[in-house]
């Protein structure tokens, strides 16, 4: 009997053993399934980055030409002439296409002529006009500028134009590689940092078009949508943590926030069309309206962010204040709210970042336009950063890929300070109470 | 910029207002702050709020109507034949007078009568500024100088500031109410005037989608039909693949973080996994456009497979990208919300860990997973950019996940972006879009909020 009961155990402790091979062989198996997923989830962030730094890093060097223009007084003005209506309305793109002609005396036909002048950017017309009107001691000496070469060549210069494709499907033809060839054996070629991705505004040409406009929109953006999200929701906070009595409205007000919070973007860009735009009548692709949606939009982030940190006070503060004999809106506005700060700021940096990065609600309140100006003021029409992203996205250019990409690291740099300044101030104030 | 400039000096008015409110409080009982009601900085508020609060609400009513009053005001003066055009045109020709004043480029001749009415309509915008700054300044200083006089030393100050305090606080959480009453008369309105035009049910059930309508009547192609089941569907599709993406990677991540992994690998995983989470959709946009959708061409082209540009499978594997932090973090905190005694239970019992997290941890997280998953969905389903950028235009009704697939929120921004005008059915179609849109994202994320707190009250 005792024997039979002992067999019985060996008999399970063997079916037992020869299971937990499978048993532990099942644990590897799903611990590595698990440590692929992270992994996977690890090599999806840095294939991003690579692709993007790797498609834009080119954008921030620009191929520049050196032209040894002739101010000639026939084509601008007689030398002495300062009147600065004259000297702006001069002819400075027959200049630089006396200058390419001269410097290739055999081209000849008037096709090969277009296609030559077409090897600069029209950029260097305003560049000349801009020296001549700084200096109009200029006219009439001969000057080696360094002028923007047309993007083709800019391309063909870093490289992205493939030269074994057959020359009917290229932007770079043969002549003109033989007229970039002999201005590289000249020296004439040069790639030089790209101030100009700084300092313009936007620009059908690629090799004129810059970011400065889209990061003023952005900034002026920012600054509306910060200037009302953050006293209206840390407000909220406020009543809702504090002083809002338990009962169907409040519920209801809580109710809401989760569910805004959760609406799609793209709804409060037509909350802003209908209300905004069509209801009150301002004016479309201003930063002002885009401040309003988007503090709209990042109002229940705030919100949220701002009561876990009111949460986070202890009780006694509060008690100790009341003891005192402080009103209970001095006890929040002395005791409470200054500690609860850093907290709320975290939130709204956050906030404040995924504003930044929005794109859709704006294209609905019209800032999908053009807009060549920097503007200068909430007021003014203009792009944002992530807009403009999505423009260039869209724009057949090659070398507006590149420049996309540029604007990406630019607006991810952003993003990411934000963040660090978020991390960095939950770390230096957080309180363990 | 004149309107700043109102801000500035009414900001300095306040300012100057305090100051005078608190030494008048002072000087009334000669410095005895005792004698006060209440400390003289509340009497210096109080004053402050009746200097700045009046101006400012008439500054925003007025810069809020005065566009619609000025126009108002140049149409009335415009000859009769061109009040009488039709809306539409109407606007045109305003648009027109308004470029002219601004000295912008204008689509048609400028004659006698545009010129007027510009000229007209700049002047009318001088004089409304120059009579908001006076008025607002007047009622600034009469404002604060009525408070300043009325301040006596029985005056509840500090009662009243806080009741304006507690005015601005109760406000503005309802905010988040007007916010919702707004986005639902706003969609609702417009979605109402679309129905008017097109069926309900041609629009739910109708299985073609062609918003064009034919300016001529004899154009090809243009025929204006919202049969909304292709967008639909592209938008189930694209949802679909996800999720598939989506949902085992966050869902296995999240359960090595929360059970496997040591606390270095934690601390340095996580933050980068969430850097996911923190990148802007037009960067997967164009990630997807750029990178993606091509490789998937070209690897669909090496099998021997006809794969679109504009696949649904790029446009939806990069969607699912970009949800993995979310459903990583929502199970991430489920599984942590698992209380310790029930692993444990397990293991005394003989389980190894991945048959405590299979048999135990997951059916006990399985309806806060669901919660997370069913809020990943209402998002996937409201993103916008990446398909706007990586999927297709033409509405398509097909399951087959390489070939190009629209979805509802690409033709809500389709519809919109570029010039429209304000009645036709291809706007409005938008806003019915846009309902259907809310009406589901907000059911989806009503029931998940319900499930994921109904979870927690039963661990708690």
């Amino acid at each position: 009997m005792n024997n039979n009961l002992q067999q019985q155990h060996d008999r399970t402790m063997v079916r037992v053993q020869q299971g937990l091979v499978r048993r532990y062989r099942q644990e590897k198996r799903f611990q590595r399934i698990g440590l692929g997923a992270i992994v996977l989830g690890l090599v999806f962030v840095s294939f991003l980055f690579i692709s993007i730094i790797a498609n834009g890093y080119t954008a921030f060097q620009q191929t520049y030409v050196k032209l040894d223009i002739n101010f000639d007084p026939e084509l601008i003005a007689p030398v002495g002439e300062t009147d600065p209506e004259v000297l702006s309305k001069a002819n400075y793109g027959g200049l630089v296409k006396k200058t390419m002609r001269e410097m290739f005396p055999d081209v000849s036909s008037r096709r090969e002529k277009k296609v030559l002048y077409g090897l600069v950017s029209t950029g260097a017309s305003y560049q000349l006009r801009d020296m001549v009107m700084q200096d109009p001691a200029l006219i009439g000496t001969r000057q080696s500028v360094w002028v923007p070469a047309d993007d083709d060549v800019d391309m063909l210069i870093k490289g992205h134009i493939d030269l074994n494709v057959p020359e009917s499907d290229r932007r770079i033809k043969n002549n003109q590689m033989v007229w970039i060839q002999s201005l590289q054996a000249e020296d004439r070629i040069e790639k030089r940092f790209n101030t100009t991705f700084f300092t313009a505004g936007d620009s059908r040409e690629p090799e004129l078009s810059g970011i400065k406009g889209a990061v003023h929109g952005s900034f002026f953006t920012l600054m509306i949508c910060l200037l009302i999200s953050f006293p209206v929701g840390v407000a909220a906070a406020v009543y809702l943590e504090e002083f809002a009595p338990k009962n169907r409205w409040t519920d209801i007000i809580e109710v809401n926030i989760n569910n805004l919070a959760a609406v799609p973007s793209i709804v409060f860009g037509l909350l802003g069309l209908a209300v905004f735009i069509n209801f009150f009548g301002l004016p479309r692709s201003v930063p002002l309206v885009g401040g309003l949606v988007l503090a709209l939009m990042t109002l229940p982030t705030i919100i949220i962010a701002s009561r876990a940190a009111l949460k986070s006070v202890p009780p006694s503060i509060r008690e100790a204040a009341l003891g005192v004999g402080a009103s209970p809106m001095q006890t929040i506005t002395h005791h409470v709210l200054p500690l609860a700060m850093p907290g709320m700021l975290t939130g709204t940096i956050i906030g404040m970042a995924q504003a930044l990065g929005e794109t859709a609600p704006l294209l609905m309140i019209g800032m999908v336009a053009f807009i060549v100006d920097i503007p200068g003021g909430p007021f003014d029409p203009s792009a944002v950063l992530p807009v403009q992203i999505y423009l260039w996205a869209d724009s057949p250019e090659r070398a507006f890929v590149e420049r996309t990409s540029a604007a990406i690291m630019v607006l991810l740099a952003f993003l990411i300070s934000m963040n660090l300044l978020a991390v960095w101030l939950r770390k230096k104030f957080e309180r363990r109470w | 910029m004149h309107s700043s400039t109102l801000i500035i000096v009414l900001l300095g008015f306040m300012t100057l207002a305090y100051y005078m409110g608190r030494k008048r409080s002072l000087n009334l009982v000669s410095g005895r702050v005792r004698d006060l009601h209440s400390l003289p900085s509340y009497y210096g508020i109080h004053t402050a709020l009746w200097c700045g609060v009046p101006a400012l609400i008439l500054f925003v009513l007025w810069i809020s109507f005065e566009g619609a009053v000025v126009t108002g005001m140049v149409v009335d003066n415009l000859p009769q034949e061109i009040q009488e055009l039709p809306p539409e045109r109407l606007n045109l020709v305003l648009n027109d007078i308004r470029n002219l004043a601004q000295g912008d480029i204008v689509s048609q001749a400028v004659d006698e009568t545009m010129q007027g009415a510009a000229d007209h309509y700049s002047s009318l915008l001088r004089i409304s500024d120059m009579a908001l700054f006076v008025v607002a300044l007047s009622v600034a200083i009469l404002g604060g100088l009525f408070a300043q006089r009325s301040i006596n030393r029985h005056q509840r100050a500090r009662n009243r500031v806080e009741k304006a305090i507690n005015f601005f606080l109760v406000s503005s959480s309802s905010l988040a109410i007007f916010t919702t009453i707004g986005i639902v008369l706003s969609v609702l309105f417009e979605s109402i005037r679309f129905f008017q035009q097109i069926p309900v049910t041609e629009f739910i059930f109708g299985l073609e989608w062609s918003p064009q309508t034919a300016i001529r009547a004899d154009q090809v192609g243009s025929s204006g039909v919202f049969g909304a089941i292709p967008l639909f569907a592209g938008t189930f599709l694209i949802t679909l693949i996800a999720m598939f993406v989506a949902v085992p990677i966050g869902l296995m991540s999240a359960i090595y973080m929360a059970e496997y992994a040591g606390k270095r690998f934690r601390a340095l995983a996580k933050p980068v996994l969430e850097v996911l989470a923190g990148i802007p959709t037009v960067v997967y946009g164009f990630f997807a456009a750029l990178t993606v959708a091509p490789f998937f061409r070209d690897m669909g082209t090496s099998l021997g497979l006809s794969v679109s540009s504009e696949s649904a499978l790029a446009a939806g594997v990069v969607m699912g990208i970009m949800i993995i932090p979310f459903v990583s973090s929502l199970s991430d905190d489920v599984i942590n919300a698992v209380p310790q005694a029930m692993r444990d239970g397990s293991y005394g019992l003989g389980a190894t860990r991945s048959e405590t997290i299979r048999q135990v941890i997951i059916p006990a997280a399985l309806p806060g997973i669901v919660g997370g998953v069913l809020l990943a969905v209402s998002r996937a389903i409201g993103e916008t950019m990446i398909v706007v950028m990586a999927a297709g235009l033409s509405a398509n009704l097909t399951a087959n996940p390489l070939e190009a697939v629209t979805t509802v929120t690409v033709q809500i921004v389709t519809l919109l972006v570029g010039d429209q005008e304000f009645d036709s059915a291809k706007t409005l179609a938008a806003f019915a879009l846009a309902l259907v849109l809310f009406t589901i994202t907000l059911a989806l994320n009503m029931i998940a909020l319900h499930i994921v707190r109904k979870y927690r009250e039963q661990y708690e």
